[in-house]
């Protein structure tokens, strides 16, 4: 277990070095970083002022160097719009985009793995064919769009919920719902072909042997075995939507992390966009890292 | 188990060529339109007429025959937009799917055919892309370098290949096993005309599987990079950039939305449904 830990801990370690220099080299990519921050109307004189006011005259592995070994200590560095620190711009949003998550991966949860148990313990029926078609219908639908007509007609025609903005609970019910559309699919079938599988099982056909309820049996003995690739998954997709949130956030004026970073995409503040590309990477590896190491304590055959 | 036998039940025969014909259908009917947009458009996507504005679709109420499903806020025809939206999202998805396709395969394929360090590279550039975020990381890219088709192209083949990558190595080391295989080997054949004509040919079908599913991603990725302002930039007809457009107008007025939206959806759809009849082609019924 140890050694385990230890050689998975060293790949998401690099992993964590590559992600830092594609979110550095990323803001780079402009050519001259200067001119796209002095702007369209800029004069050769003001680029130049530009160029050695943001240390960008600098050769870049430097500029890379000092950015980085900032980073580790925890400065972000500042954003060139509103002129203060970028950890504390993100950590005032990153809350609001971590519970917009965890409730969209929520709802997520609550709808695909009973849909999934259900498509499985039926296979084959109309009942597994129309859960089948649901995932493929979800996997299709744009998140934005759907968003837009749920604030047409629940937010404005039938006034049940609020249209934007988070300041109330139930400022979470629409975007958590359009967030958790884009996990159902790949959640939903991988309960169903994990069930499936652990359905035909021995160990399953013991358990129906020795008299068990169907409930124990599709319960207890099926749906732990099914359970640990979806947890996986799970963590998968709570990094992706997370990042995934940047569309629901401008959609509905939530200002989270997405809007953030859409913010500053707009307003060319590099800091803070490097910041939070860099940001969601980490999470991401933290949390396939985490789950690994979960499903290698369920599972000691995954110990390699 | 014999999962392949229910592939050909007559229970399920229908269902599953059913959808499979459902793909077909729509995604043929579509390339159709995206390929005779020009011709099939009753105006130019781009003629603005300030006196016929929001002109409602032909089933409402003060619909004009001569535009069929009305006018946007510029007065300019819908469907003509909309058909030409259609051929920008398909171009799109195939140019993606293309780029991201040679990038993936040839990794994927490397990796799982000579395993080792090799394939822990590829594993390990796999697992950076997916810790990447996928939409930030585009919207940054098209925001610096300028948004045009081919910046999203582009773009968006570069960071959609991880699928194909991943199907492409576990596909190719099963592959890499068999006979004819060593046979080619002994025979003396090089390197690049095993992986191309003996691996390739055997793992195309998975191949082809993951490449309607990227289609359907890319295109709904432009869709949303559109409507976000930073994906093909206006007046260009563009299915998100129309929604985005609409988006003002669709409290009065909820069809501005609905049209475009059901376009993008009936297409991303039709992907979807090929993609799934052929997969349970490529595995023989089994459904993962």
């Amino acid at each position: 277990m140890l050694r385990f830990l230890l050689r998975r801990s060293m790949l998401a370690l690099l992993v964590c070095l590559v992600v830092v220099g594609v979110s550095f080299s990323l803001t780079r990519l402009s050519g001259d970083l200067a001119i796209s921050i002095a702007g369209p109307n800029a004069t050769a004189d003001d680029i130049e002022t530009v160029r050695k006011g943001y240390g960008l005259d600098r050769p870049v592995l430097i500029q890379f160097g000092e950015w980085a070994f900032k980073a580790l200590q925890g400065d972000l560095g500042e954003s060139y719009f509103y002129h203060t620190p970028v950890v504390t711009l993100i950590a005032e949003r990153l809350p609001t985009t971590l519970k917009l998550g965890l409730i969209g991966l929520v709802i997520a949860i609550a709808i695909a793995i009973p849909l999934g148990i259900l498509a499985a313990m039926r296979e084959g029926t109309p009942a597994d064919r129309c859960i089948t078609m649901v995932a493929l219908v979800g996997q299709a639908l744009p998140s934005f769009w759907i968003a837009l007509l749920m604030i047409t007609w629940v937010g404005v025609h039938m006034r049940l919920l609020p249209i934007s903005g988070v300041s109330e609970w139930q400022g979470y019910v629409m975007p958590g719902i359009v967030l958790a559309f884009s996990a159902i699919p790949a959640l939903l079938r991988l309960t169903r072909s994990g069930m499936i599988d652990a359905l035909a099982s021995d160990y399953v056909r013991t358990a129906r042997a020795k008299g068990l309820l169907q409930t124990s049996v599709v319960l207890k003995h099926a749906l732990r075995n099914a359970a640990m690739p979806v947890v996986s998954i799970a963590a998968v997709q709570l990094g992706f939507m997370l990042s995934g949130s940047i569309i629901i956030e401008t959609v509905f004026a939530i200002h989270g992390l997405g809007f953030l970073a859409w913010d500053a995409i707009n307003k060319n503040d590099f800091p803070v966009v490097q910041a939070v590309v860099m940001l969601l990477a980490l999470i991401f590896i933290a949390l396939t890292l985490l789950s690994d190491i979960v499903n290698a304590l369920l599972d000691p055959r995954l110990r390699t | 188990m014999m999962r392949s036998l229910t592939l050909w039940s007559p229970n399920d025969f229908n269902f599953r060529h059913l959808s499979l014909g459902l793909g077909i259908l729509i995604v043929g009917g579509i390339s159709l339109i995206a390929l005779f947009a020009p011709l099939l458009s009753p105006h130019d996507p781009y003629l603005q007429n300030l006196g016929q504005r929001m002109v409602p679709p032909f089933w409402m109420e003060g619909g004009m025959p001569a535009h069929l499903l009305g006018t946007d806020q510029l007065g300019r025809d819908y469907l003509s937009r909309l058909l030409y939206g259609v051929r920008v999202s398909m171009m799109i998805g195939t140019l993606t799917v293309i780029t991201s396709g040679l990038i993936g395969i040839t990794l994927g394929m490397v990796g799982g055919f000579f395993g080792g360090r090799m394939d822990s590279f590829v594993m390990f550039v796999i697992t950076c892309r997916l810790s990447i975020p996928l939409i930030l990381v585009a919207l940054t890219v098209v925001a610096l370098v300028g948004n045009s088709l081919t910046v999203i192209i582009l773009t968006l083949g570069l960071l959609l290949w991880e699928r194909f990558a991943v199907v492409a190595r576990t596909t190719t080391m099963q592959v890499a096993r068999r006979e004819y295989v060593d046979a080619a080997r002994a025979a003396g054949a090089s390197l690049p005309s095993i992986l191309a004509r003996e691996v390739l040919p055997n793992i195309l079908p998975h191949l082809v599987v993951v490449a309607t599913l990227e289609m359907a991603i890319a295109i709904l990725l432009e869709a949303a990079l559109s409507f976000l302002g930073l994906g093909i930039p206006a007046p260009q007809p563009s299915l998100g950039l129309m929604i985005s457009e609409a988006r003002d107008f669709m409290f009065f007025t909820p069809w501005v939305i609905m049209v475009p939206g059901m376009a993008l959806f009936v297409l991303v759809l039709g992907i979807n449904l090929l993609g799934d009849g052929l997969r349970d082609m490529a595995t023989g019924g089994r459904n993962p």
